[in-house]
């Protein structure tokens, strides 16, 4: 088949970013050719500002170098600009840097030309030393003017103008930042936190004119810039002008070959232009009446105009939320949304001027609509999140403007002081990796977001407790590029674009009842998917169509195949289970007996009361596993993501306080869920009476006996970040608090996203829902707890099952070593 | 020339799934099939901790080790990037239905 012609008009970060997402999905469908004006390979734009501050080197901001187009099969054109499209022969004419004329055919083109800074027409706008700042060239010019000369104007303190000003300050120029209206940043921050801002560059030497209009740039007596001249008769001496009055699209060369533009060239969601073979992603996209200036959304249309180009059809921008950051190191300001103060719409201050701290929420309908920090802004990424997941806020309003802060430092979502931390910090601790490494692996490296970070560096890539951490040197190196992901539609690997809640949804409503047949159904990209998305896949099957779905043990992680943990050396330990924490002399002495036998290094009690004999050879596991049996022990599961332990205190049975027989309901408790296989795992507590011994408060299902019956806590966890568990409902007996505790338990066996705990899916989903389905309908409740027990039903031991197995069966088979 | 060692069935190995050879020469060598039902063969050793290969998940032509998540692919126990490292690759075969192993390298002609 002959190959397609792609070719591209703007080599910058959006177009380039297109072709990398492309290039990941359909390498070889496309011959492509790309036209740049810039004599630079694709770098980061957005860094250019800490170049002109002199904190990187041009070398640090490339993002892809020649050999990345010729590894590619790119033919590159540098310093060619593209003078005309001519759609009826499908060609795009070019001039080289030689002045000579290229014309190229296309099959499909892409328009990723961004934007151009916009000149306000007051005469002597064309003088020598009159700049805008857009590429490097310009910042070359600036930095080479700053050896030269004195005073430095900066007209428009957006954020572009605002950091202009700060590197030239801080090469030694006098600058003077020059703005129409009352406060700095005025579309991105409210007057306070404006003021506020000013008043601190103006520490750092910066000077301010505001509401001025400049009326003319005036020339010296050499014809360079030498002075500014207001509406008002005054002028400021000038001799390097830098415009920052704001950016427009560039749609020139569009406009000229007739397709449609208004603000922008108009795209609508697949990013096709009206010309269904031209597509245009960037700053020059007009995408359903906005045409965006900061890269993070410019990157999410890439990858679906990417998706597009390989004709896949999945996917679809619908528009982006933005956040802003401020890159003036030292000074921390974020904002996101509306703050605009609309119509409904409330808002919460918290403004400590001695401390320089401003926070504003905007809150509408009991969602987070805008936020505006100032000072602290470690609360920014978290803030972010709330708003664009529209998450309810109601349960949290009362500690909202407080942030983040009683998830710590190590919260999943907020992170904390990552940006005053030095390079020698551990951040990782799982992987040992510090910020240094990091924040060098974000900048050359080009990476923007967090799965890239957690590839290239392994932080964040194990228990996750540093997540926030690493979110916040994301945002805080790469400024607004970061876009945290929207935690609901994330895919759920490089394997496919669908997200859990889509694949959840598909195995439901198309019965999809194994592995291979999800896959194929739903288009998987590799032939047998991942380590990530295969254990997924299975369980979404298993625990939609329990009895009818294929188990697949391939697709499951070594722990649940050899039922047993695997260690650091390769050995595996084994847990039997103790129902609700109880043991007696014959199965104590079972376990010494096997533990002498198969010489088991050590033997602990576990945090989950049991017993673990750990460093277990993997031949030996079935050995072990039928000695065990013949004392009437069954597997612990303390390797699944499924039921582990159910803790209890002595309860009523023993204890001088106790008002509900703890031990007893405990086990019924586990006897129940034995056998159940569940999104993350899933642990229970029985406490006696409010002392709470067995620790009910931190369990994904907690019960705390009263006089009266029985409280249920529900979201609880003990591990990487400890979640208090939530009051849920107060219960008058046992029976009660098996169906109560199975309901809930089953509805997050059917909603929760794989590797979700209970926790992070009552987040997600909310109480009020957990409430409705649980508590406020009988039927759904008792239509929940039955569907649970009929997917436990026959539930046979699976230690049992495989030590049982005879020898040479398929089994046992796995578990044997071949001597050669 | 090294003589092919005959290690089991082909059906003992289960699809996207391994066993592991004892080789008192060797040590321990991890044997893989695939969806494909090709067959292949690494020391059982992960470049990065020494996490045993074989009781990891198989897709494709790699294998995700079970202790921290590198992937190594078959043909030439290459670690995928961004990790690097690489593993001892065995020549393998199936004949008759049978897996055959090549313990050491072959010796050079003459
Ligand atoms: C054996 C035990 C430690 C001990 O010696 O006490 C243990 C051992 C492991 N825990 Fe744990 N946890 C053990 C009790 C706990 C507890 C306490 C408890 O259950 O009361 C917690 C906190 C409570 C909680 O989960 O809410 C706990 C929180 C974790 C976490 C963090 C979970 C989270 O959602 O934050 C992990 C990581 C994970 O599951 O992803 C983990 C993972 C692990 C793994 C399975 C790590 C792994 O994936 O290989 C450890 C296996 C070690 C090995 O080589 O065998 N373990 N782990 C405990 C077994 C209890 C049992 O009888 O089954
Ligand atoms: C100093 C600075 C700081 C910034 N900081 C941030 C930040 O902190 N966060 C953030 O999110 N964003 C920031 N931005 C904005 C961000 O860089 C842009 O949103 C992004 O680069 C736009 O990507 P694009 O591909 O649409 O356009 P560009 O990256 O501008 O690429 C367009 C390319 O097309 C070329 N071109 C145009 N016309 C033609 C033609 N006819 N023929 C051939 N080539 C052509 C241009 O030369 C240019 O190289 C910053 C921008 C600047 C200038
Ligand atoms: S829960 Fe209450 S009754 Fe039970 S052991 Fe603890 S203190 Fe005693
Ligand atoms: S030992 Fe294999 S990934 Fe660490």
């Amino acid at each position: 088949m002959r190959k397609l012609k792609l070719v591209m008009v703007g080599n910058g970060m959006a177009g380039v970013r297109t072709l990398e997402e492309l290039r990941k999905i359909a390498p070889d469908m496309y011959d492509i050719t790309v036209f740049g004006a810039e004599p630079h390979p694709n770098y980061n734009r957005i860094l250019l500002s800490p170049v002109l501050a002199g904190e990187m080197t041009i070398q640090d901001i490339i993002l892809n170098d020649l050999q990345w187009y010729a590894d590619n099969g790119i033919t590159l054109h540098l310093g060619a600009r593209v003078t005309q499209i001519d759609r009826r022969s499908r060609s795009v004419i070019a001039t080289d840097r030689d002045g000579n004329t290229v014309t190229v055919d296309y099959d499909r083109l892409l328009i990723a030309t961004g934007s151009t800074p916009f000149m306000p027409p007051f005469p002597g706008r064309d003088l020598p030393g009159v700049i805008s700042y857009r590429d490097i060239k310009d910042t070359d010019e600036m930095i080479a003017a700053a050896t030269q000369y004195t005073h430095a104007v900066v007209i428009g303190a957006g954020l572009l103008g605002l950091e202009a000003a700060n590197g030239l300050a801080l090469r030694g120029m006098k600058v003077t930042v020059v703005h129409n209206s009352e406060w700095i940043m005025e579309r991105q921050l409210d007057r306070t936190a404006g003021k506020m801002l000013q008043a601190e560059l103006e520490k750092k030497g910066m000077r301010f004119r505001m509401n001025s209009q400049t009326s003319e740039l005036v020339a010296g007596e050499s014809g360079r810039v030498a002075a500014v001249k207001f509406k008002d008769g005054e002028s400021i001496p000038a001799d390097l002008v830098c415009v920052a009055a704001g950016i427009r699209p560039n749609v020139e060369l569009a406009e000229k070959a007739g397709i449609h533009c208004n603000r922008g060239i108009v795209v609508n969601d697949t990013l096709q232009t009206y010309d269904p073979r031209i597509y245009a992603v960037g700053e020059c996209a007009n995408h359903r009446g906005t045409a965006y200036g900061l890269v993070a959304p410019l990157f999410e249309q890439a990858k679906v105009c990417a998706n597009h180009l390989a004709e896949m059809g999945i996917g679809r921008y619908q528009g982006s939320v933005t956040s802003t950051k401020l890159k003036v190191t030292g000074i921390d300001v974020f904002s996101a949304g509306d703050f605009s103060g609309a119509d409904g719409a409330e808002d919460i201050v918290l403004h400590d001027p001695g401390l320089g701290v401003y926070k504003r929420i905007v809150l509408k309908d009991d969602k987070l609509v805008g936020a505006v920090l100032y000072g602290d802004t470690k609360d920014g990424a978290w803030y972010f999140q709330l708003l664009k997941d529209e998450q309810d806020i109601s349960d949290i309003r009362d500690h909202l403007v407080f942030g983040n802060a009683h998830l710590g430092d190590v919260g999943h979502k907020g992170g904390n002081v990552a940006a005053s931390m030095p390079d020698s910090a551990e951040i990782c601790g799982c992987n040992g990796v510090c910020k240094g490494t990091i924040v060098k692996a974000i900048q050359e490296q080009g990476l923007f977001t967090l799965e890239d970070v957690r590839k290239h560096t392994k932080a964040s890539s194990s228990c996750g407790s540093c997540t926030g951490l690493v979110e916040q040197i994301l945002a805080s190196t790469v400024g607004g590029a970061y876009q945290p992901a929207d935690s609901n539609n994330k895919a759920v690997c490089g394997c496919t674009d669908l997200s859990h809640g889509d694949v959840r949804k598909a195995v439901r409503e198309h019965k999809l009842l194994s592995v291979s047949e999800a896959q194929r159904h739903l288009g998987w990209r590799t032939p047998n998917g991942c380590a990530s998305c295969r254990p997924a896949l299975n369980y979404y099957c298993l625990s939609t169509w329990p009895h009818e779905a294929t188990d697949d043990p391939q697709s499951r992680f070594i722990n649940e195949r050899a039922h047993a943990n695997i260690q650091k050396d390769g050995s595996y330990s084994v847990v039997p289970r103790m129902w609700g924490g109880l043991t007696t002399p014959a199965e104590l002495r079972a376990i010494a007996d096997a533990a002498e036998k198969y010489k088991v290094p050590t033997v602990k009690v576990t945090g989950g009361q049991r017993i673990d004999l750990l460093g277990v050879k993997k031949e030996d596991l079935p050995g072990i596993w039928s000695d065990l049996a013949k004392a009437g022990m069954v597997s612990g599961h303390a390797y699944g993501k499924s039921l582990r332990t159910v803790k209890t205190c002595v309860g009523a049975e023993h204890c001088r306080f106790g008002t509900q027989r703890a031990m007893e309901l405990g086990v019924k408790l586990e006897k129940m869920l034995y056998g159940m296989w569940s999104p993350h795992k899933v642990k229970l507590a029985v406490s006696g009476c409010p002392r709470n011994c067995a620790e009910s408060g931190i369990k994904d299902v907690g019960v705390i006996g009263v006089d009266s019956g029985y409280e249920i806590y529900i979201g609880g966890n003990g591990g990487i970040k400890t979640e208090v568990a939530q009051f849920f409902v107060k219960v008058k007996d046992d029976d009660e608090v098996m169906e109560y505790s199975a309901a809930f338990i089953q509805l997050y066996r059917e909603e929760g996203f794989y590797l979700e705990r209970t926790c992070h899916y009552l987040e997600r989903v909310g109480m009020e829902h957990i409430r409705q389905r649980v508590l406020e309908d009988a039927d759904s409740r008792r239509a929940l707890h039955e569907k649970l027990l009929f997917a436990l039903q026959d539930y046979s031991d699976p230690w049992a099952e495989i030590s049982n197995d005879p020898s040479g069966g398929s089994l046992k088979r796995d578990f044997e070593i071949i001597k050669v | 020339m090294t003589a092919w060692t005959r290690i089991c069935a082909l059906a003992d190995v289960p699809t996207l799934g391994s066993r592991v050879v004892e080789s008192s020469s060797e040590g321990r060598i991890a044997v893989f099939r695939n969806s494909e039902n090709q067959v292949f063969a690494l020391r059982d050793r992960c470049p990065h901790k020494a996490g045993p290969l074989s009781q990891g998940i198989v897709h494709g032509t790699t294998v995700t080790c079970p202790l921290h998540g590198w992937k190594i692919q078959f043909e030439d126990g290459q670690v995928v990037a961004p990790d690097v490292g690489c593993v001892k690759p065995y020549p393998v075969k199936v004949d008759g239905g049978d897996i055959f192993l090549q313990l050491a390298p072959s010796s050079p002609p003459g």
